[in-house]
């Protein structure tokens, strides 16, 4: 069973996880994901890759708590061990030179940037990076990213840290004045959606990094369809990244909220024990 | 032909005995399998049938008329012989019946229960003539259960390692059959998992009122005693590639990968929320037990009117867990009619007997939905039958202006798959045919990659467990056999190395 390496609270309710799964590292390439299971009463949860550690085989994800699985996945502590972890899963994101790339991240989706960044740099791409959060105290990872980006901008939605605003408002400012290869955006859908238009009149190329509800991870299920261009695609088998332009995000918007109402019975049960 | 009676030391004493008991207690009517009250199993998800009394077992089997050609044992995909096991249990020797058995399906207990018997060696029986026929399927099971009940599991003494290591890909009824099957010849078997627990569709896909699970994760116990190592966790195509396997110093693999990805009609309103494919539908409730939601933590969407698309075993499988999770309408909506059903007749009385509607000849034309997004009902089209088609069942035709709306509020898709290509894609030169199916010898397995073979329904498309198993039996053989030539060859290159350093 894959043990906590180590845990530790990045910002509140986001919390971040390392397991040794030199297997699973070995193999993993910016883009991908993970399923994992905390415990045999557990859903299958996907999650995307944050980091990893080619070398000592070390593999990092972070979990933001919105229900009772991830909320259970936050309350773990370094030592403890998980049921089951298993990936990589998903294509990779297709890596080359493209000139600069905008990277943006919302939310946790601020975590998996690093790989990709990291992959995007080394191809000799100059990379700028936009991460947005509600508030400076959610704000994850913004020294990491530093490191390795040319430049960084931070929005915060109350205007306590960095520009005041969303994600796209900083994109709009750099649409502005930078000639842009390529878009890549991870994130809450409604962030990707609006990330989309903005691009869209540009006719910019842009990737999202779609996140539905998910099962086997495998193609098996096709409980993560998601219409792409009209068509229904499977985010596991095909994607999960997308031309961001064909992707019908209020159809995954909608199929998102497919159990809030268990998802509240769950969280509420577990609340009470 | 052989005697049909194996049984071994005083063959001809013990033939008299069981001829007196077939003559003397020959019954005509086949013994109806006990059943869970129908009332009582639309609620809940335990077994429906609970099976023969060893009494009820003996004087089924004795039914069995011995008839010399035993058309029987050619009506079964993989051949058990089928009159030796029945002699067997008419003697009182239930292990003996399960050994012989064994001998030919390394499933007894889930074939006994899933098998499609009345198309198989069922519907060959000679007593279908005037009676109904044995009801092997449920003496098949009889036994395999009857060795579960009285405690130890019997397992075979194993040959000496052969020190060949062979992976299996996928943990359903192919890749679980030549584990064990090639265990049971030394060899060091692996098999690699991609869900967190080994069985595959008999764990996903097959509820448990029609296949508990225990009773698969006891055929799992039974190969990991025969020392069969199952990595659960491990998608192959993802985790490790079939060229990284054969770097890891495995001498064959086998790909046993199963169904594919869900197909959809294509029909509008398919992503409403409430609309499921079987697959999904039948692994959120069946592999993640959400049938226990909130005590396990996967949840699935009631409905109040559910319809199930398809008339397959799949399809069956879906209205009845729909019905078990409390729908007051469960319906079939079916585009063919009665006869042309693919599903196990079984199953189709005992969904008739639990109040399952079905709506024949219908088809689908578009799913409808609120403006939120939920499904509020199926638009179908009435349809009548025509001339035959390729599959030789009569084609149905849309009757014009016969569309009509069912209320529902979940729609579940189960009308087949297609093939899943990650393994395909990730294996350089592996070759498929123009759907995506991996091309395998049908008698072999062997695929076009030397030490690569594949079997069940990654080859064939959506089949049975029986027939996913029989592949497994022929693959089994001939893995062993690539194997042995293996060893033959290392030897000889051995000898030439040895003759050209002399």
């Amino acid at each position: 069973m894959p043990k906590i390496l180590e845990k530790i609270t990045l910002a509140p309710k986001i919390h971040q996880l390392r397991f040794c799964v030199p297997e699973l590292v070995k193999k993993a390439l910016p883009g991908q994901f993970v399923i994992l299971r905390a415990n045999e009463y557990g859903e299958r949860i996907p999650m995307s890759i944050a980091q990893m550690d080619k070398k000592k085989g070390i593999l990092t994800i972070v979990v933001l708590e919105v229900g009772k699985s991830t909320a259970l996945l936050g309350s773990l502590k370094t030592g403890d061990e998980i049921s089951d972890l298993l990936g990589p899963l998903g294509n990779p994101t297709e890596m080359k030179l493209f000139g600069t790339v905008v990277c943006v991240g919302g939310g946790i989706g601020i975590a998996p940037l690093y790989t990709l960044i990291e992959g995007f740099k080394s191809l000799g791409n100059k990379i700028i990076t936009i991460i947005g959060a509600k508030t400076k105290e959610s704000v994850i990872k913004e020294e990491e990213l530093r490191k390795i980006s040319d430049r960084v901008l931070v929005t915060t939605d109350d205007g306590s840290y960095g520009i005041k605003g969303f994600v796209t408002d900083a994109l709009k400012e750099l649409l502005k004045n930078e000639k842009i290869d390529l878009v890549m955006a991870v994130g809450p859908v409604l962030m990707m959606k609006a990330v989309s238009q903005m691009t869209k009149a540009y006719n910019l190329k842009t990737w999202v990094s779609l996140n539905p509800i998910m099962i086997d991870g495998t193609g098996m299920c096709g409980g993560c369809r998601v219409l792409i261009d009209g068509k229904n695609k499977f985010a596991c088998v095909d994607g999960p990244d997308f031309e961001a332009s064909l992707v019908d995000f209020d159809n995954l918007i909608q199929r998102q909220k497919c159990y809030l109402q268990q998802e509240k019975t769950a969280y509420a049960r577990s609340n009470q024990r | 032909m052989p005697d049909p009676i194996s049984v071994n030391g005083t063959a001809n004493q013990k033939k008299a005995e069981i001829m007196q008991l077939m003559q003397k207690g020959r019954q005509i009517s086949r013994t109806p399998m006990p059943t869970q009250e129908k009332l009582e199993r639309r609620a809940n998800f335990k077994e429906v049938n609970s099976g023969y009394s060893p009494i009820q077992a003996m004087l089924e089997a004795s039914r069995c008329y011995l008839c010399p050609k035993a058309p029987c044992v050619l009506g079964c995909p993989v051949n058990i012989d089928i009159p030796a096991f029945l002699t067997l249990i008419a003697l009182g020797d239930f292990k003996g019946a399960l050994r012989k058995i064994k001998e030919s399906n390394s499933l007894p207990a889930v074939c006994g229960r899933v098998c499609p018997q009345e198309e198989q060696c069922e519907k060959v029986c000679v007593l279908t003539k005037k009676f109904k026929s044995v009801a092997i399927g449920h003496l098949e099971r009889f036994v395999a259960d009857y060795e579960m009940q009285s405690g130890e599991i019997e397992v075979p003494e194993l040959p000496p390692p052969t020190g060949k290591k062979v992976a299996i890909i996928g943990s359903g009824p192919a890749g679980l059959t030549v584990a064990g099957d090639l265990a049971k010849l030394g060899h060091a078997v692996t098999v690699l998992e991609a869900f967190h627990v080994a069985g595959g569709v008999l764990m996903y896909g097959i509820p448990e009122f029609r296949l508990p699970k225990g009773i698969v994760q006891r055929e799992i116990t039974y190969l990991k005693k025969l020392k069969v190592e199952f990595r659960p966790n491990t998608l192959v195509g993802r985790t490790v590639t079939i060229p990284e396997l054969f770097e890891q110093g495995y001498d064959a693999v086998f790909i046993g990968t199963g169904a594919g990805l869900p197909q959809f009609m294509n029909i509008p309103g398919e992503n409403y929320n409430g609309v499921y494919s079987a697959n999904e539908f039948l692994t959120r409730v069946n592999l993640m037990k959400a049938y226990d939601f909130p005590h396990y933590d996967t949840p699935v969407l009631k409905g109040e009117k559910v319809a199930v698309i398809g008339g397959g075993n799949t399809a069956l499988d879906a209205i009845r867990s729909a019905l078990r999770l409390g729908a007051k309408q469960a319906m079939i909506v079916y585009r063919r009619s009665e006869a042309e059903m693919p599903g196990r007749k079984e199953e189709y009385e005992h969904a008739q007997e639990e109040g399952i509607n079905f709506n024949f000849l219908t088809a689908p034309k578009r799913i409808l939905g609120n403006p939120d997004g939920w499904v509020t009902g199926l638009e179908c089209q009435k349809m009548e039958l025509g001339e035959a088609d390729e599959s030789g069942r009569r084609r149905p035709i849309p009757i014009p202006g016969s569309e009509f709306i069912l209320p529902v509020d979940i729609v579940i898709i189960a009308i087949g798959t297609t093939a899943n290509p990650v393994v395909p894609k990730t294996t350089p030169g592996l070759s498929t045919n123009k759907w995506g199916y991996i091309l395998a010898d049908p008698e072999t397995g062997a695929t076009n990659i030397p030490g690569v073979f594949a079997g069940g329904d990654i080859v064939t498309g959506s089949a049975t467990v029986i027939l996913a198993a029989g592949a497994g039996k022929k693959a089994a053989v001939a893995i062993h056999s690539y194997l042995g030539n293996l060893e033959k060859s290392t030897e000889l290159l051995r000898e030439n190395q040895k003759q050209i350093q002399g």
